[in-house]
C-alpha cells in the first residue's frame, strides 16, 4: 500500500509515539494537576514539558502561552472567537481552508466585516493586495502558512508586517506547514499560530495548539469555554492565568503525550533533512505528472515555494474515479474532492470538480513515487 | 527533627515550573498534595527544606514563578 493522504492525517506515525502514549496512560495516568498524587503529578509533569517542547520547537519564549486544543480547527475558533467582536473587521485570504472560513462566515452574521483578499490561481498572493484590504477597523488578519489544495506557500513575515504596521495582530493556520517548514513565531512576526498534531508533527489525532505572543492582550481574550482548570478553586469565574484561562477541563493527556514523541521524533531526524525529503519527493511528482497527457496540475508547480500536496485533474475523467481506481486497483490511498476548502478550489480553478491530492509524508519513497506515477499513466490509458 | 517549608501555588502549570527550576539548582524538595491546614488554589504544592528557604524563594523570584505563598511547616 502506498499512503499519500499524508495532509489529511500522516500516517504511519513513528513507533515512539505509540509507544509514549501507551506509557503515560500506564505510569502517569492520573488527573493532570488535579490530585497532588503521584500519578496526577506525573501526568501534569508531562503536560508541561511538553509546553516547554512545543515552545522551543516553535521558537516561542513562553511555554505558558501554549494552549492545548484538539487539532488546529479548534486552535483558530478559539483565537477568532476569543478576539474577534462586532463591528470588527479581519483581512483573510481566498486560499483558506474551511477551518478559517466557516468561523469567519458564522461571525460575519454576527456583525464582524470580513474582507478576502483574492490570490492568483496558483494559489500565491500578491503582498500588495494585502496592504490594500486594512482599514481603520481591522482587528486581525488571518492567512493559511500553506494551501491545503495546491500547496502554495503564502509570505507569513511580509502580511505579519503589514498586520503590525496597521497596529493589528497576525493569525497563522499552520496546519500544512508545522513539521515541515521551520517555523519561528518571533522572527516570522506570528501573533498567533495554530497548528495540529496529527499531519507532520506526526502525532495522533486529537490534538493540536495556540501559541500567543505576548503582543496579545490577554485581558481582552476571551475563552471558548469555561471549566475546571485544577487553580484557584475558591472562584467561580474562569482565573486569567495561563494556560488555565483558555483550557478548561481535563486536558488529552495521551494526545499530548504522542504529539510530543512526534516533534522529539522529527527534531532527532532533523528538520532540515526531512525539508529536503519532502521537497525532492514533490519535485518528482510534480515533474513526472506534468509529462503525462491530459494532467493538469494546480499550484505554482515548484516544490521550493510549496509544500508537499500535488493537486491534479485529468481531461475526461472524474477526480473520484480516478480515487477509486488509485485505491482498488494499484493499493495507493490518496484523498479527492474539494478538500473541506471550497474557496481555495475557487481561486484554483478546480470548483466544484475537485482535484486528485498526492500528499507525500515521512515514510513515502522514491520508488513509492515512481510507482504513482506509473499506476496514474496507465488509468490515463486505460 | 527536620522542619520543612511548603510553596503555595495558583496553577499546575506554576508548581511544574517551580519543580524544574528547584531540581535544577539540586535543591531538595518534593510536590506534594497540598496540606488541609493551608488553604491554596492548586491540589499540589512543593515541600522543602527549611533550612533552604532563601535559595528557594531567590531561585523562584528570578525566574518569576507566580507563588501564593510560603510557609513553614
Amino acid at each position: 500500500m502506498i499512503y499519500l493522504d499524508n495532509a489529511a492525517t500522516s500516517w504511519p506515525k513513528p513507533p515512539e509515539v505509540l509507544k509514549a502514549m501507551t506509557d503515560v496512560l500506564e505510569h502517569a495516568g492520573g488527573n493532570p494537576g488535579r490530585s497532588g498524587h503521584r500519578l496526577s503529578i506525573a501526568a501534569a509533569r508531562e503536560i508541561y514539558d511538553a509546553r516547554e517542547d512545543i515552545a522551543r520547537f516553535f521558537h516561542s519564549p513562553d511555554p505558558l502561552r501554549v494552549i492545548f486544543s484538539n487539532n488546529a480547527t479548534h486552535a483558530i475558533n478559539l483565537a477568532l472567537k476569543g478576539l474577534v467582536k462586532p463591528g470588527d473587521h479581519v483581512v483573510t485570504t481566498s486560499m483558506e481552508h474551511n477551518a478559517v472560513m466557516r468561523p469567519l462566515r458564522s461571525m460575519e452574521k454576527q456583525g464582524i466585516n470580513l474582507t478576502i483578499v483574492q490570490c492568483a490561481s496558483d494559489g500565491s498572493i500578491d503582498i500588495k493586495d494585502v496592504a490594500k484590504a486594512v482599514k481603520p477597523r481591522t482587528r486581525l488578519m488571518v492567512t493559511t502558512h500553506a494551501s491545503n489544495v495546491a500547496g502554495t506557500i503564502l509570505p507569513v513575515s511580509q502580511i505579519a508586517s503589514i498586520a503590525h504596521k496597521a497596529g493589528t495582530l497576525l493569525l497563522v493556520d499552520a496546519a500544512q506547514t508545522a513539521g515541515v517548514e521551520s517555523i519561528n513565531v518571533q522572527d516570522m512576526g506570528i501573533d498567533l499560530l495554530a497548528f495540529t498534531g496529527h499531519k507532520e508533527l506526526q502525532g495522533p489525532p486529537g490534538i493540536g495548539g495556540l501559541i500567543i505572543a505576548d503582543t496579545v492582550d490577554l485581558s481582552k481574550f476571551e475563552p471558548l469555554i469555561q471549566g475546571g482548570t485544577g487553580s484557584r478553586s475558591e472562584s467561580e469565574e474562569q482565573p486569567d492565568d495561563l494556560p488555565d484561562k483558555l483550557e478548561g477541563g481535563t486536558a488529552n493527556l495521551i494526545g499530548i503525550a504522542g504529539l510530543r514523541a512526534g516533534i522529539r521524533w522529527i527534531t532527532n531526524k532533523g528538520i532540515e533533512s526531512n525539508h529536503a525529503h519532502f521537497k525532492k519527493l514533490t519535485q518528482e511528482l510534480i515533474e513526472g505528472l506534468s509529462c503525462l497527457p491530459g494532467v493538469k496540475i494546480y499550484g505554482t508547480l515548484d516544490s521550493e515555494r510549496s509544500v508537499a500536496v500535488v493537486s491534479f485533474s485529468i481531461a475526461g475523467k472524474t477526480v473520484s474515479e480516478i480515487g477509486l481506481q488509485l485505491d482498488e486497483e494499484y493499493d495507493i490511498l490518496c484523498r479527492v474532492g474539494l478538500h473541506c476548502a471550497p474557496a481555495a478550489h475557487r481561486t484554483v480553478g478546480s470548483f466544484p470538480s475537485g482535484t486528485v491530492r498526492l500528499a507525500p509524508g515521512l515514510f513515502t519513497t522514491m520508488a513509492d513515487i515512481h510507482t504513482t506515477i506509473k499506476s496514474i499513466e496507465k488509468i490515463i490509458k486505460t | 527533627m527536620m522542619k520543612y517549608g511548603i510553596v503555595l501555588f495558583h496553577t499546575t502549570s506554576a508548581v511544574m515550573r517551580a519543580e524544574k527550576l528547584l531540581l535544577k539548582e539540586r535543591v531538595s524538595i518534593k510536590l506534594i498534595p497540598t496540606p488541609r491546614e493551608f488553604s491554596s488554589d492548586c491540589g499540589i504544592a512543593l515541600r522543602f527544606e527549611w533550612n533552604q528557604h532563601e535559595q528557594v524563594k531567590s531561585v523562584l523570584n528570578n525566574a518569576d514563578v507566580e507563588i501564593a505563598a510560603i510557609h513553614q511547616m
